[in-house]
C-alpha cells in the first residue's frame, strides 16, 4: 500500500528544478507507554504550577522566558517569537555536491525519500547523475516553520534526503587527538587483518531482530488476553590472553567455523 | 547566551563501559555520545515571572499525583490500557552484557544510509589501547564497518563500529522492519532517461561540486536569531525579570563531552608513550555522582533538560525516578 506524502516541494538544483513528495522513510515500532493514573488506568492531565504557592497557572497566563542567567529572564512574546520562524517556501535548494562521505553518519537525524511528483525524467535523471558521480547534495529547506538542513543522496534508484543535525549538535572527530601508543607489530596487524577477513560478510539486515522489542510486544499481547506473562533473562563474557595468542587463535576458529558451515 | 559562564562541569562518566569482542580479542571501551542538545529552550514563567513546574493531575478528580499514583499503560484496542511496570519491563530487559561482539565485518559502504540512527564514539578504556588501535587500523584501511547487537539501557540495539581517524565510533543502527522500502513507500520504478537529461544534471552538479561540508551551511539560524533577540532586549532591560526562583535546568552544570573525550583521547597517548601502566579498567556507571543528593530535589522538568542536554535516549518516557538514575549513570 502506498504512503501518504508528508510535503511536496520542488528540489532547485542551479538552474534546474524538480517536483518531489517527501514521505517518511522510517516507521517507528517501539512499544509506546502512556503514564497512568494507577487507580484508574486513565491518562493524566498535566498543569503547570506556580511551586512556591501550589496554585495552577492557567496556560493563558504563562509567558515564556530566557534565562539568561540564574533566575534572570527576558521575556518573549509569542508575536516575537513568531518573527524567528522562517519564511515558509516549497523550495528544496542544494548548494551544492560533496563527495559521499563527507558527510559522516553523526549528522543524519531522520531519512525521508523523496518520490517524483509529475516529472518523472527529470527526477530520474538527477537520482542517475548523482549515482554517476557518486556525490550527495547538501540541501537547506523549511518545513513546518523549521529551517532544515539535509543529505540528497541515491538508495535503490530513487532519491532519498537524510535530515541532518545543526553544527552546535554535532561533535567533529577531526578535532579529537588520535589515539596513539606505541608502533603497531606488524605480525599482530596481520594477524588482525585476516581475523576481520574471515569474519566478512553480506550486510543482512533481516539477519538482526530487536529481541527485546519483541518480548515487550509478547508482553503487552499476554496481559491484554489476561494470561500471566512469561518473563525470561540471558548471556556470558570471557577472559583475557595475551593479544597476539589471541589473535592466531581467533583466526584458527574463525576459519574453522567458517570451514564447518561449508562443509 | 551566557551559556558558557559555567561553574566546574562535573566530569561525565561515559554513558556505558564495556568491551568489544573481535574473535577472542576483546577491546575495553568507554562510550560517549557523539552529539549535543543544541536547541536552546524557553521556560515557562507565571505572571509575575517565577518559573512554573509541570505537575501531573488526575484527569477525572483534578487531584495532584505523586509517583505512586503513577503507572506505565501500552494502549491497546479502543483507548483500552495495559498496565507494564518497571519491574516486568525489568525482567524482560536482556541481561546486562558488557560486550559488543563483533561476529560480521562488513563493507562500510554497504550498511544503507536509511540504517543509522545516532553515534557514539568510543574511547579505549583498560590498561592498554593496543587492541583498539589494532581494530581501528585494520577496520579503516579496509573501509570495513563491524556489526553487531549490544545491550544498553535496558534495550538491545543494532550497532555498525566505524573507524575514522584511528577512532571508533559506534552508529546505532535502525532494524530491518523499522526501515520503509521503495515499494512500502509506492516510489515508481526507475524509468530510462533520455541522455541529455543525464548529462545536464551531471552538469549541474560538476558545477556545484565541493570536497569539503561547509559546517556553517549547518548552523541553527534559529536559535541564533533568539539569542540575538534575547541580548537586544536585555541590553535595553526590555522584560527582563529577576527573581529569586532559577529555573534550575541544570545548565551550568551542563557538560561539555568534547572537552571530556578530547581530555581522555590525550592521556591514552601519554600513558602509552610514558609506558606507564594504570590500573584503571572499564568505568562501572551506576554510582552515585557528586553532589548525591542534588537531583532529587529538582522537579522533572529540570530533570527532563538535564537528561536532554545529555542526550539521553527514551527521556519523554521516563518518570522521575528513572531520569534521576539515567543522570546518575552518567553525570
Amino acid at each position: 500500500m502506498a504512503a501518504r506524502a508528508i510535503w511536496r516541494a520542488v528540489l532547485r538544483v542551479g538552474s534546474a528544478s524538480v517536483p518531489v513528495k517527501l514521505y517518511a522513510a522510517v516507521q517507528d515500532r517501539t512499544v509506546h507507554f502512556d503514564l497512568l493514573e494507577a487507580r484508574t488506568l486513565a491518562r493524566i492531565k498535566q498543569q503547570m504550577t506556580d511551586p512556591g504557592t501550589g496554585e495552577e497557572v492557567p496556560t493563558a497566563a504563562v509567558r515564556k522566558g530566557y534565562e539568561v542567567e540564574p533566575g534572570t529572564f527576558v521575556v518573549l512574546s509569542d508575536a516575537e517569537l513568531a518573527s524567528l520562524d522562517p519564511e515558509p517556501s516549497r523550495e528544496i535548494r542544494i548548494s551544492r555536491f560533496l563527495p559521499i562521505g563527507q558527510i559522516n553518519h553523526q549528522w543524519y537525524e531522520r531519512p525521508y525519500y523523496l518520490g517524483p511528483d509529475g516529472d518523472e525524467v527529470a527526477y530520474f535523471a538527477l537520482a542517475g547523475a548523482l549515482g554517476s558521480r557518486e556525490r550527495e547534495g547538501l540541501a537547506h529547506w523549511v518545513m513546518r516553520k523549521r529551517q532544515c538542513h539535509g543529505a540528497l543522496r541515491v538508495h535503490d534508484g530513487r532519491l532519498v534526503l537524510i535530515a541532518l543535525r545543526n553544527v552546535e549538535e554535532v561533535l567533529a572527530a577531526g578535532e579529537l587527538p588520535a589515539v596513539r601508543g606505541r608502533p603497531l607489530d606488524p605480525k599482530e596487524l596481520e594477524l588482525a587483518r585476516q581475523l576481520v577477513a574471515t569474519l566478512e560478510g553480506e550486510f543482512r539486515p533481516g539477519d538482526f531482530r530487536d529481541e527485546y522489542r519483541a518480548r515487550v510486544q509478547e508482553l503487552v499481547a499476554a496481559k491484554a488476553r489476561h494470561e500471566r506473562p512469561r518473563l525470561r533473562p540471558v548471556k556470558t563474557r570471557r577472559p583475557p590472553r595475551s593479544l597476539l595468542d589471541t589473535l592466531a587463535r581467533s583466526v584458527e576458529s574463525a576459519r574453522q567455523r567458517r570451514g564447518a558451515a561449508r562443509g | 547566551v551566557a551559556e558558557s559562564e559555567v561553574s566546574e562541569p562535573a566530569a561525565p562518566r561515559p554513558f556505558w563501559s564495556g568491551t568489544i569482542t573481535f574473535g577472542l580479542v576483546s577491546v575495553p571501551v568507554n562510550l560517549f555520545p557523539a552529539s549535543r542538545a543544541g536547541r536552546a529552550s524557553l521556560r515557562m514563567l507565571g505572571p509575575d515571572g517565577v518559573p512554573l513546574a509541570r505537575r501531573y493531575v488526575s484527569a477525572e478528580t483534578g487531584r495532584p499525583l505523586g509517583p505512586e499514583d503513577l503507572v506505565r499503560g501500552a494502549e491497546i484496542d479502543g483507548g483500552q490500557y495495559v498496565p507494564v511496570t518497571d519491574d516486568e519491563l525489568e525482567r524482560l530487559a536482556p541481561e546486562k552484557s558488557r560486550d559488543i561482539d563483533l561476529r560480521r565485518f562488513v563493507d562500510a559502504a554497504a550498511v544503507p544510509p536509511l540504517a543509522f540512527e545516532r553515534a557514539y564514539f568510543l574511547v579505549p578504556a583498560g590498561t592498554s589501547s593496543r587492541a583498539y588501535q589494532l581494530l581501528a587500523a585494520v577496520m579503516e584501511r579496509s573501509r570495513k564497518a563491524g556489526i553487531a547487537t549490544f545491550v544498553m539501557r535496558g534495550k538491545e540495539y543494532l550497532v555498525a563500529i566505524l573507524a575514522e581517524r584511528g577512532i571508533l565510533r559506534a552508529e546505532t543502527l535502525r532494524f530491518a522492519d523499522e526501515i520503509r522500502s521503495p515499494a512500502d513507500v509506492g516510489l515508481p520504478d526507475p524509468v530510462k532517461v533520455p541522455a541529455a537529461a543525464l548529462r545536464r544534471f551531471q552538469k549541474l552538479i560538476d558545477e556545484h561540486a565541493a570536497d569539503a561540508l561547509p559546517r556553517e551551511e549547518l548552523r541553527d539560524q534559529r536559535t541564533e536569531a533568539l539569542a540575538r533577540l534575547v541580548e537586544r532586549k536585555r541590553a535595553r532591560n526590555e522584560d527582563v525579570i529577576r527573581t529569586d526562583a532559577s529555573a534550575d535546568t541544570g545548565r551550568a552544570e551542563v557538560i561539555d563531552i568534547m572537552s571530556v573525550l578530547k581530555r581522555r583521547l590525550a592521556a591514552t597517548a601519554r600513558d602509552a608513550g610514558a609506558g606507564r601502566r594504570r590500573q584503571t579498567g572499564p568505568e562501572r556507571p551506576g554510582r552515585a555522582p557528586r553532589a548525591a543528593g542534588d537531583l532529587e530535589r529538582l522537579s522533572r522538568a529540570a530533570l527532563y533538560d538535564r537528561a536532554k542536554a545529555l542526550g539521553l535516549p527514551g527521556r519523554s518516557a521516563m518518570t522521575k525516578t528513572e531520569l534521576i538514575r539515567a543522570i546518575r549513570e552518567v553525570a
